[in-house]
């Protein structure tokens, strides 16, 4: 039976990852280092990554990682989303470390790397767009590879070559960062030229991408999960702060029903978040149902939530002094990334049954 | 503590003193009432051995699998669902011991006389009036009851009524339960959009209720009801499902069977409301592992919402599937059924009987107010009738 609470320790890795934000996430300063051209915090991540190995958890004990498994990784990203926290935690953490973990450990090369990751010293992405899906197309590696998210700060890139699978040392690639609609995830054309160690061959290097690309689609429903409860929480307490009409805004049925209709989508994206990480964790044959049922019905939730916080902020969700934008910007890149819900949808189609005429 | 195996074990004891294969259905359930297996979580002598409520399952697989006869569960959801805990929390001894025994083994139907045609959301305004004998402390009872599932079968109800008109409407209010075999008591049908009556209207002319059957004190029934609303609201939205396993069954299965009817229009919509099935399914599991794991959330209540709206949403796009046959419909013919089965009959009745998931057992309005009050904590509306005497209110 899917277990779909939470641990003990599960809670506690919450409450260490929402303290180290707390301290570390102000989303002012992020806005000001997004602008500036990088809006990762060295500091934080060295402290999530390396000090509280959030970086390994995917990874068995003796690949030098923490041993733990999807369920806990799902909870990191729900609180880094609910700080919509930039850092490279789902493309490097996740992504690029469960590919790795689907190719043979046992080659110097893939544990070596995967050891490097687990420790938070570097950090790979896989070269594809964000929005590559799990079953969908990908793009061949020996070409530009435009949208790839957190390349800019990864170490080593892992490309998709029609002869294989390779690590390439990103300073030996050339990387163009572009510019994001989600300030907090950036972008960048990747062009990896010919070089690199060959880890794997085409076939075993397809099925790897794929199986990080499911996991970290998976997983992208508890970062939502996060993105939504933070909009929620926030427009909640402003509604019963701000007054017009002699009256706090929140007492408005027309508002509170709003607020309450996200919370009942909350609540279910919970349950959906929380089935796709445990049916990946136990590697059940359906994970890849679960996924697709979690990212079709998560993306649409955190973006209405954003949507919802900007327009119950009033005018004050439009500047760009509050931080709505962020969680607007991150909300509306998320339901593209790792594949649309429109996607996900034929994904569940194919998977029950419920044929396109 | 009662744990699993001791259960197991009284099961099995129960189960070889009263072979189910050559035991009378109602001997076997008193016989497990009187053994504490009836609902295990009730206190030792009433039907329960003060166990985790979790314990349940056990018994009930164990007595599944040696073909023992239920409750019928279904037939006695308002006895079980709302009469029982309600009863449990705040009848006397006496009152305990007399009715949950034939109330759990569905010997005695229940029903619930709350709402009024004067009084639906606003159910603290009701009017129907219950005046006390000064001389035996004894009450009469008149008034008039809508929306009341089983009182046409009811051999109880329970029933809210104004003790104090001249007191603000939630404080005048007392609770008790009322004989539906009293000659003042008339049942008659209220026939709805489906063209059955599975309500009834319930006239109540001077009815007499002794004292003993009230429940907690005089001009506490507001307080005493929520204990019966939050149990209702819960038997509402708290029932376990399998995948595909509600009103999104038939239409998947229909979608399957007959490709002639399939539009892209009609997938993609079909397909929205699979997914948010399934995950309405989900968070239902979810809310059942809390409930067990003893980590009751407010959760319960966003069921109640989800499920009336794919109901509504679900049954709309199978009648439009099925497109000249969503023009007919199977039977009109006014009836009185026992049971109301959601999923049950062809697809037109789901349509217009899920019309009643997002009124029944709290409008949605009203619930969505419930949660943004009291789960999000968001400030009410001004009231003007909280300090305001009951017989002063507009009506």
């Amino acid at each position: 039976m899917t277990d779909l609470l939470y641990s003990e320790t599960e809670d506690d890795l919450r409450a260490a990852v929402r303290s180290l934000v707390a301290a570390r996430g102000d989303t002012t300063a992020l806005a000001g280092r997004a602008e500036a051209g990088s809006p990762y915090d060295p500091r934080l991540w060295n402290s999530l990554a390396a000090e509280m190995g959030a970086a390994g958890l995917l990874v068995p004990e003796k690949l030098g990682g923490q041993g733990a498994s999807h369920r806990e990784a799902a909870v990191v990203l729900e609180e880094l989303g609910r700080g919509v926290v930039a850092a490279p935690y789902l493309t490097s953490s996740v992504v690029a470390t469960q590919a790795l973990l689907a190719l043979d450990t046992g080659t110097e090369a893939v544990a070596a790397l995967l050891a490097e990751l687990a420790e938070g010293r570097r950090t790979a992405v896989v070269a594809v767009p964000l929005s590559a899906a799990p079953d969908g197309p990908l793009p061949d590696g020996s070409g530009r590879i435009t949208g790839v998210a957190d390349a800019a700060t990864a170490d080593v890139l892992l490309v998709l070559r029609a002869d294989g699978l390779y690590a390439v040392e990103a300073a030996q690639a050339v990387v163009e960062p572009q510019t994001s609609f989600d300030l907090t995830r950036p972008l960048a054309a990747v062009t990896a030229g010919e070089g690199g160690t060959r880890l794997a061959d085409a076939a075993a290097g397809t099925a790897a991408v794929r199986r990080g690309l499911l996991a970290g689609a998976g997983l992208l429903a508890s970062e939502q999960l996060g993105l939504a409860e933070w909009c929620l929480e926030e427009t909640v307490r402003h509604t019963a702060e701000r007054h017009q009409f002699n009256r706090p805004i929140g007492s408005f049925q027309a508002l509170k029903h709003r607020m309450a209709q996200l919370w009942l989508e909350v609540v279910s994206a919970r349950a959906a978040a929380r089935a796709a990480a445990d049916a990946l964790a136990a590697g059940s044959p359906e994970a890849a149902l679960s996924v697709a049922v979690a990212q079709a019905y998560c993306s649409r939730v955190a973006v209405h939530a954003a949507e919802e916080c900007v327009q119950l902020h009033g005018g004050i969700g439009m500047t760009w002094e509050h931080p709505a934008h962020l969680y607007l910007k991150r909300a509306k890149a998320d339901e593209i990334a790792l594949g649309t819900p429109g996607r996900h949808k034929e994904a569940v189609a194919a998977l029950v049954d419920l044929q396109a005429p | 503590m009662t744990d699993a195996a001791e259960l197991l074990d009284l099961t099995r004891k129960l189960l070889a003193a009263h072979p189910p294969a050559t035991t009378d259905r109602d001997d076997f359930l008193k016989a497990r009432f009187d053994a504490g297996l009836a609902w295990v979580h009730f206190p030792e002598g009433l039907g329960g051995l003060g166990a985790p409520r979790s314990l349940q399952a056990v018994v009930d697989a164990e007595l599944a699998a040696a073909g023992a006869p239920d409750n019928d569960p279904r037939r006695i959801g308002i006895g079980l669902g709302m009469a029982a805990p309600t009863i449990l929390k705040y009848g006397s001894q006496e009152v305990k011991e007399r009715f949950l025994r034939p109330l759990w083994t569905g010997e005695e139907v229940w029903c619930q006389l709350f709402s009024e045609p004067g009084a639906g959301s606003d159910l603290a305004a009701l009017g129907t009036r219950a005046v006390r004998d000064e001389g035996s402390g004894d009450w009469t009872v008149t008034g008039q009851k809508v929306w009341t599932s089983s009182a046409h079968v009811a051999r109880w109800a329970i029933l809210i009524a104004r003790t104090d008109p001249d007191l603000p409407k939630h404080r005048g209010i007392t609770y008790f339960i009322c004989d539906m075999t009293d000659p003042g008591v008339e049942v008659r049908p209220l026939r709805q959009i489906t063209g059955e009556a599975e309500f009834n209207e319930v006239f109540l002319t001077e009815v007499r209720i002794p004292d003993a059957h009230r429940l907690g004190g005089v001009g506490e029934g507001w307080k005493v009801a929520q204990t019966t609303l939050n149990n209702e609201r819960v038997a509402i939205g708290g029932m376990r499902l399998p995948r595909e396993g509600g009103m999104i069954g038939p239409i998947a299965r229909t979608w399957r069977e007959r490709p002639e009817l399939r539009t892209h229009d009609l997938h993609q919509r079909l397909l929205t409301l699979w997914v948010e099935a399934e995950v309405s399914r989900l968070a239902g599991e979810r809310l059942r592992q809390q409930l067990v794991a003893g980590q009751p959330g407010p959760e319960g209540s966003a069921m109640k919402l989800a499920f009336a709206r794919l109901n509504q949403e679900i049954s709309g796009l199978e009648v439009e599937l099925l497109g000249e046959e969503g023009l007919l419909y199977d039977d009109w013919t006014m009836r009185r059924p026992e049971l109301v089965d959601f999923t049950g009959r062809d697809a037109g009745y789901r349509y217009l009987r899920s019309k009643g998931n997002s009124i029944e057992g709290g409008t949605t309005e009203v619930l969505l107010n419930i949660v943004a009050e009291r789960v999000l904590g968001l400030p009410s509306e001004p009231r003007n009738d909280k300090d305001v005497a009951w017989k002063d209110l507009a009506r």
